[in-house]
């Protein structure tokens, strides 16, 4: 490993028995090991009753009529409520974010009023007394519809023969933005090659296992709403459901137990979740929603489904002169809620480039609404796009002037000590180390030992290549991301650090987890801050009714943002208990210390009182202490960067593979990662959050794609037919680091979340094309499904 | 819909008797009629592998079974095999290797792994990988639970000696 943080003397995370940078168990997992956790899916509350949502079959539709009353007679049923109904409880949103200058959406509703604008969109809500009777229900409610034409095809949105989806908007160009750094037109006229190629990116979605699920439940009696959710963002979720319906947020508790994976899919506010919310509400009862798996694919939000033309001006020399973009996405009919379907495509235009010197850089993205499921933000969000261009163009042109990848990239990377320094999009980088990352990846994976076996396998007939692709992650986002576009969701961290009656410490922290190790790392920093054992912290998260106001866990910001606050706030817990240690012991605060869950002689070590005793005095016999002394042992901190509006993070990915010709087929062989994610609180932990990462993007590149027709029907909504990967295809993936810690932090932890999935499908698109150099084919498009080969080969 | 019928099973050790609907399938009387939810419900058509248990020692898809099938049947779920201690050394491999995010898929992913280790006591990472390719993870990308279920393997095969 190589540091490259120099500081002068300890900081409160080098204390002595610290737990930072340690791998520690963590401290949740029995629970969920022995099937005692409790998801969403596995609450039930008195006089609770079950949604169930009839949903459009069409991609666009006006809906001339509903008649729910034969589905009101059905056993079991409580409520048949349409649209219209429950828009006296719950008001419309529009997905737009002041920032993205031009943005447009139309106001969406949690059930449609008039019209259908995708397949899936709820007409109707069932509410019976089991999730089953609803369903029985449901069939007997008869919706008329009058079947619209659909838009689909992105390419063919703004094509003025296409009907407009909202007439209100004026077009479907939801969002564009045109972005241009240098004199790029010179720039590539200078160059010695230009490659262009096109880069087609499948839609596909989160496929979390446990699929959405939320209990609400109105107390008319308190006229407060409880809803259980497993959210990303809690108090988001508080503050848009308590807007719509017309309340407080102290109307409004939201409780996040366990989550069954999350990966951005769960941190937006969908139309079925709000009504859930409203039929709490207007029933005056608990509600419960749980999507099937066929509505989770049709409704959960999909990702990427990009079409961009890149191109690149680079000279003989192999010095990369200039890059081009021009980027087309569509995202479903509405802007998502609250942070917009905007996001991705602005990150594109941000990211293209990135690790490289880039001084010349030309960019367009446009955005356009079509009749299919919503678009928004999911793991990693741009960056698997921006990447595989990016990695993409730079292999095409490293071809075109015979030179090796490998060296491409060391010719362009940023220097390792050029820092800070900036991209052509603006983006601020404080330290990163893409060229120290290099040459670790090659080095562990024995880079020259593998071309060399390529090259013999390659006579036998046998098609092996290696992919490469440097990245940049943004992660630990301030207020830039939404706060600053008018959204209410929050960029600081709040940690509430305090001793028990026992000595223990309890622990409430504003991030949230969904089984990265949110509750592990906060409890590792806050005894290594405290100098106590880890088995005396409790952490809890997830209820706004305890915790102190936050974010949540994001655009990988838990460790970064919310580790900072517990930082924090155990050093300042620290400093109020030794204050009060030195009452007691007649001693100085700095000539004491606590180590090992009690207060120290800070020169000899020496063991003064049990952290246990002194919360006996304080809590017990505070008659004894000095007079006026009120200790407080509680603190909270709040945390949030200022100085980056981004903490960016860095790394590069190699995949090995092989090709079968014959098939189409591709086995994946090993994975490499390099990461640099600044201070590593629990390096198990990060080492997972990478291999996770990297098979999410596996799939991508391989599998994974919402197949929908030209109607707009999605054809492959379930398990079966939409794949994702497999213990038995996936490889072993090798993951190494580089620690440049911010320096912004005391803790100097940035995100790490979002770094394998950000490089591994053009770690992978690049693999193939290497292994297929012989034909002379070439690939930009994925999943690279056994057909995209073999038609690329010419085979079929 | 046709009327309930009445069903006795074990579940667990424990005798049970119940009036079931046809129609109800395995995994939701479990959860819902016996509140065991650590049987896991993610796709309801026998793909992803969360609401894997035993019936009379064999795994199966708890989706895929009706409640009246299971009726004179042995039936284990991940309460008891944690309960009896059959799999404490599996999760103590898949506690100190983070075989696990979410937690999700995990108590069917230890049903599959105490599977193989039943059938194949020394399974090469390759039969590992195979033999849990019915059962989806999405978060850890597989290699941390191949390495849980192989240091388990390794640790019992030490233990026999």
């Amino acid at each position: 490993m190589t540091t490259t943080r120099k500081t002068e003397g300890l900081s409160a995370s080098d204390r002595p028995n610290s737990y930072i940078g340690k791998t520690v168990p963590r401290p949740n997992l029995d629970r969920l090991m022995q099937g005692r956790g409790t998801y969403v899916s596995d609450i039930e509350l008195p006089r609770m009753a079950h949604v169930v949502f009839l949903r459009s079959p069409h991609a666009h539709a006006r809906i001339r009529s509903i008649d729910g009353s034969a589905a009101r007679q059905m056993p079991g049923v409580i409520a048949v409520v349409d649209g219209n109904e429950l828009s006296a409880t719950i008001t419309p949103w529009v997905g737009v974010l002041s920032h993205l200058k031009g943005l447009k959406s139309a106001p969406q509703h949690a059930i449609a009023l008039d019209r259908a604008c995708w397949q899936g969109e709820a007409v109707a809500a069932i509410v019976a007394t089991s999730r089953a009777l609803a369903e029985d229900a449901s069939e007997a409610v008869l919706v008329d519809y009058e079947v619209l034409d659909a838009v689909t095809d992105m390419r063919a949105a703004l094509d003025p023969k296409t009907p407009v989806i909202h007439p209100s908007l004026g077009d479907n160009l939801a969002f564009e933005r045109i972005h241009s750094t240098g004199e790029v037109d010179q720039a590539f006229a200078a160059s010695d090659e230009v490659v262009e190629a096109e880069f087609v990116f499948g839609r596909h979605t989160g496929v979390t296992l446990e699929p959405r699920a939320v209990v609400a439940d109105w107390n008319s009696a308190e006229a407060r709403l409880t809803i259980y959710q497993g959210t990303q963002a809690p108090h988001m979720v508080q503050n848009i459901a308590a807007h719509h319906l017309g309340l407080n947020e102290q109307q409004v508790r939201v409780v996040c137990k366990d989550v069954g994976g999350s990966f951005g899919i769960k941190v937006h506010i969908y139309a079925d979740e709000m009504a859930t919310y409203a039929l709490s509400k207007l029933l005056r009862r608990p509600i419960k929603f749980v999507a099937d798996r066929v509505e989770s694919f049709n409704t959960d939000i999909h990702a990427r489904d990009h079409r961009c033309i890149g191109r690149v001006g680079v000279a003989r020399d192999g010095t990369i002169k200039a890059f081009e973009i021009d980027d087309l996405t569509g995202i479903g009919p509405y802007s998502m809620y609250p942070r917009t379907s905007a996001i991705e495509a602005n990150q594109v235009v941000n990211l293209v480039g990135g690790p490289y010197i880039t001084k010349s850089y030309r960019a367009r993205t446009r955005v356009v609404f079509q009749n299919k499921n919503v678009m928004c933000q999911y793991r990693a969000v741009g960056h698997p796009i921006a990447c595989a261009i990016t990695e993409g163009l730079l292999d095409l042109a490293a071809a075109r002037i015979g030179m090796d990848p490998i060296e491409i990239r060391r010719r362009n990377l940023i220097a390792d000590d050029a820092y800070p320094c900036g991209s052509p999009t603006g983006l601020r980088f404080e330290k990163l180390s893409h060229q120290a990352s290099l040459a670790k990846l090659v080095e562990m994976m024995g880079y020259d030992e593998l071309r060399a076996e390529q090259a013999v396998l390659r006579n036998k007939n046998i098609h092996r290549g290696i992919g490469i692709a440097s990245f940049i992650e943004v992660t630990n986002p301030s207020a830039a991301f939404y706060g600053v576009g008018g959204a209410r969701i929050s960029s600081q961290d709040g940690v509430a650090v305090r001793l028990d009656g026992q000595g223990a410490v309890i622990c409430q922290t504003s991030i949230t987890e969904q089984g990265q190790g949110s509750e592990a790392i906060t409890a590792q920093i806050v005894a290594t801050a405290l100098g106590v054992s880890l088995e005396r912290v409790r952490v809890i998260l997830g209820d706004t009714d305890n915790t102190p106001y936050g974010g949540g866990t994001w655009a990988s910001r838990g460790a970064g943002i919310g580790g900072e606050a517990a930082l924090q706030a155990a050093k300042a817990l620290r400093s109020n208990i030794l204050e009060v240690a030195a009452a007691i012991l007649q001693s100085a605060p700095d000539e004491l210390d606590i180590a090992n869950d009690a207060v120290v002689n800070a020169s000899d070590r020496a063991t003064r009182m049990e952290l246990r005793e002194l919360a006996r005095i304080v809590y017990f016999r505070p008659d004894t202490l000095p007079p006026g002394m009120q200790p407080e042992l509680m603190a909270t901190r709040h945390y949030v960067p200022r100085e980056f509006p981004f903490a960016f993070t860095n790394g590069i990915q190699a995949s090995w593979l092989e090709v079968e010709t014959e098939t189409g087929f591709i086995k994946l062989l090993k994975h490499w990662v390099v990461e640099d994610c600044g201070t590593m609180i629990n390096p198990q932990l990060v080492d997972e959050q990478i291999r996770g990462g990297v098979v999410q993007g596996l799939g991508a590149a391989l599998f994974e794609k919402c197949i929908y027709d030209e109607r707009g029907q999605l054809t492959n909504a379930n398990m079966a037919d939409y794949l994702v990967p497999m213990s038995g295809e996936m490889p072993d993936i090798d993951v190494g680091h580089v620690v440049s810690p911010t320096l912004e932090s005391e803790l100097g932890a940035k995100g790490a979340g979002e770094a394998g999935t950000a490089g591994a499908a053009a770690a992978v698109i690049n693999a193939v094309n290497d292994a297929l150099r012989p034909f002379g084919a070439i690939i930009t498009e994925i999943p690279l499904t056994p057909d995209v080969i073999l038609r690329a080969l010419g085979r079929i | 819909m046709t009327a309930p019928v009445a069903i006795a099973l074990e579940v667990n050790g424990e005798r049970v008797e119940a009036n079931v609907l046809p129609r109800l399938n395995l995994a939701d009387f479990l959860r819902e009629h016996l509140q065991l939810t650590g049987t896991h419900v993610g796709c309801e058509h026998g793909v992803c592998g969360a609401c894997t248990v035993r019936i009379n020692g064999e795994i199966v898809r708890a989706c895929l079974v009706l409640a009246v099938q299971a009726s004179g049947q042995s039936v284990q779920t991940i309460e008891g095999l944690s309960d009896s201690g059959e799999i404490a050394d599996l999760q103590v491999a898949f506690r100190e290797r983070n075989a696990l995010q979410c937690g999700y898929c995990t108590p069917a992913m230890l049903m599959a792994a105490q599977d193989l280790l039943k059938r194949q006591p020394e399974p090469s990472r390759e039969q590992i990988r195979e033999h849990l390719s019915g059962n989806y993870c999405r978060c850890t990308g597989y290699q941390a639970i191949v390495d849980a279920v192989e240091a388990a393997a390794r640790a019992r095969k030490a233990r026999t000696r």
